[in-house]
């Protein structure tokens, strides 16, 4: 009994994580048709911004509390800052091209942020544990959770709801559903494009960071570190369905529990359960959960 | 003379002048041109599929299946000899790809791509977790002869630049044979369209499938050469970052020549032994940015420079 909990809380705690993460993988998919590789590396700016500005904080010697909000204010600057920078330099160059083609832009730009990132912060690593400890532990009958995993999980549920309401509930929303279904007409219908793709890619971008932010408290940030985060996002949006929203929540759930099951039953196969249900998935529904087949074109 | 005997030859030339040159390099030199020989390899399969409008991110999973059987059948099977070690290899990721290319050939662009990284990352994740197999520490390769002749003293000391030198010619002159065969010539016209090709009566599944498993063959011989140069082998070869490393060379060298692969791997792993001792730390960001320009500027790889020179020479 007690190993099912485990199982289920460890299960959710991490699919919350990955779903922060792969909710900007999809998004940015969805309306720019970019399966983002840099993905991982906009993760790790994300924690090495927050390592740096609660650092910054604390050496200040203000109230430790004031910790989460310098991870939220460090995923929000990479955002505003690194994403715009991305698009406007970068991808608004290659629109248009082959879905491949852009793969591979974004692996270049992959290689490059990796060491931007060892260029600006070093080699060494870097810890911010306060927000981790700060709040205590929490019994969970015989289990003890640090309550933090608590945050994540709810930073999580205010992502997808956030996104839920203002893709389906805002003026703004529709534009991008607009621009999802038809990119030239919507152009033709007076839709700005451009500015929506610039939005779409600075919030896909601010959710990496967020993802990379909030796990910065709880290991060591080093050079890296993205470099298996963008697989396992990617086995989360192809699970669910790429550029879908709910198959990105359900994605996550599924990968979060295939793990956390494996991790507590039979460890020896942890790291590959996961493509081993990515590549089950793909065999059956080739194009995820929640994604109609598609016809083929003559 | 026809392009085919063209490319023969200039490949016979390199493979002469590798071979002549095999006494004037130092240990390191021959070492870097063997590594970038088995890369090359590896990149030519890629240079097959991406002519055939695939990108595959997991062609580490055939490379480390390559080094892995040869690993095995040295130490396992005491087949202690460097020939048949990487012909072993290339026969172990031929027999895989035939395996998964019962699947794989059924998708295409980044469904492809994703699929193949995903069975890369499992086989990676299969490596990791088997002690039999060293786990994460991998194991040591020691090849013991070639042909019967000691690898230890006089001439064998060039016996795995032997292995690795005539191997890349013979893949190279066979692929580019195969490359203007019949079945070769689907390979363009499945990117251009397949629906049509499959009106025309090819079946396109098979061919891709073809295509897989000589991809896959041609990374394994890469693999075993690889784990016989370097006397040994470990899961980071199946991880996603060298399979991300291939196609990196292909897309710089581009889909034009079979020589292309070989010389991209050769520049490479020359910039990369250059860079890791002046600027370690930023020698992914000039990778990226060659990556970048390459693509934005050179859709066709820096191969293409010379071709396109020559044609508005004729």
């Amino acid at each position: 009994m007690g190993t099912i909990l485990a199982v289920l809380v460890d299960g959710v705690i991490y699919a919350s994580w990955l779903f922060i993460i792969a909710a900007g993988l999809t998004i940015v998919y969805g309306v720019m048709r970019i399966l983002n590789m840099a993905h991982g590396s906009l993760y790790a700016l994300g924690a090495y911004a927050a390592a740096s500005l609660a650092g910054a904080w604390l050496r200040a010697g203000l109230a430790p509390i004031g910790t989460y909000a310098m991870l939220v204010l460090a995923a929000g600057i990479v955002g505003v800052v690194v994403g715009p920078l991305i698009e406007r330099g970068l991808l608004r160059h290659v629109y248009g091209r082959d879905e491949v083609v852009l793969v591979l832009v974004t692996y270049a730009l992959f290689l490059m942020i990796e060491d931007a990132v060892k260029l600006v912060w070093g080699v060494e690593s870097y810890f911010v544990t306060e927000p981790y400890g700060l709040l205590g532990n929490v019994e969970l009958g015989p289990l003890s959770y640090p309550v933090y995993s608590g945050i994540l999980v709810l930073a999580a549920l205010v992502v997808g709801v956030a996104l839920r309401f203002g893709i389906y509930g805002t003026r703004y929303g529709k534009l991008l559903i607009a621009v999802i279904h038809d990119r030239e007409v919507s152009a033709a219908l007076g839709i700005n494009v451009n500015r929506v793709y610039l939005v779409t890619f600075t919030l896909g971008t601010m959710l990496a960071a967020l993802g990379g932010a909030l796990t910065a408290p709880t290991v060591s940030v080093v050079p890296g570190m993205g470099v298996e985060v963008i697989v396992l996002a990617f086995a989360v949006v192809v699970i669910g369905g790429l550029g879908s929203m709910p198959g990105a929540a359900l994605g996550a759930l599924i990968v979060g529990l295939v793990r956390s099951a494996s991790v507590h039953f039979i460890p020896q196969v942890e790291l590959f359960s996961i493509y081993l249900v990515m590549a089950l998935v793909l065999a059956f529904r080739p194009r995820g959960l929640f994604v109609a087949p598609e016809a083929r074109k003559i | 003379m026809s392009t085919f005997r063209r490319t023969t030859l200039g490949l016979a030339i390199a493979l002469v002048a590798l071979a002549a040159a095999a006494p004037l390099l130092p240990r390191w030199a021959m070492f870097l041109v063997i590594i970038s020989l088995a890369k090359g390899l590896a990149a030519l399969g890629l240079l097959l599929l991406m002519r055939t409008g695939l990108v595959s991110f997991g062609q580490g999973l055939y490379f480390a299946t390559g080094a892995y059987a040869a690993g095995v059948a040295a130490n396992s099977l005491h087949v202690g000899d460097a020939a048949l070690m990487v012909l072993g290899g290339g026969a172990a990721a031929a027999g895989v790809a035939a395996l998964l290319g019962l699947l794989l050939a059924r998708y295409r662009a980044i469904f492809f791509a994703m699929l193949s990284l995903a069975f890369s990352m499992i086989l990676y994740g299969l490596l990791v977790k088997t002690p039999a197999l060293g786990s994460t520490d991998g194991f040591n390769v020691s090849p013991r002869t070639l042909l019967g002749l000691s690898l230890a003293s006089g001439p064998g000391r060039y016996g795995i630049y032997g292995v690795a030198i005539s191997s890349a010619f013979g893949c190279a002159v066979v692929l580019d044979r195969y490359l203007r065969s019949y079945l070769g010539r689907l390979a363009p016209a499945i990117r251009d369209n397949e629906l049509r090709v499959e009106y025309m009566g090819a079946s396109v599944r098979n061919v891709v499938h073809l295509n897989l498993v000589v991809a896959g063959a041609l990374a394994g011989f890469g693999g075993a050469i690889t784990a016989l140069a370097v006397g040994h082998v470990d899961p980071e070869m199946a991880y996603w970052t060298t399979s991300g490393e291939f196609v990196f060379v292909a897309i710089l060298s581009g889909t034009a020549s079979v020589a292309a692969p070989f010389a991209g791997a050769l520049v490479l792993e020359m910039l990369r032994s250059f860079a890791y001792e002046h600027a370690p730390n930023s020698w992914q960001l000039v990778m990226g940015a060659a990556m970048l320009a390459v693509i934005l500027f050179l859709p066709d790889g820096l191969w293409s420079v010379f071709r396109r020179r020559r044609r508005a020479a004729t």
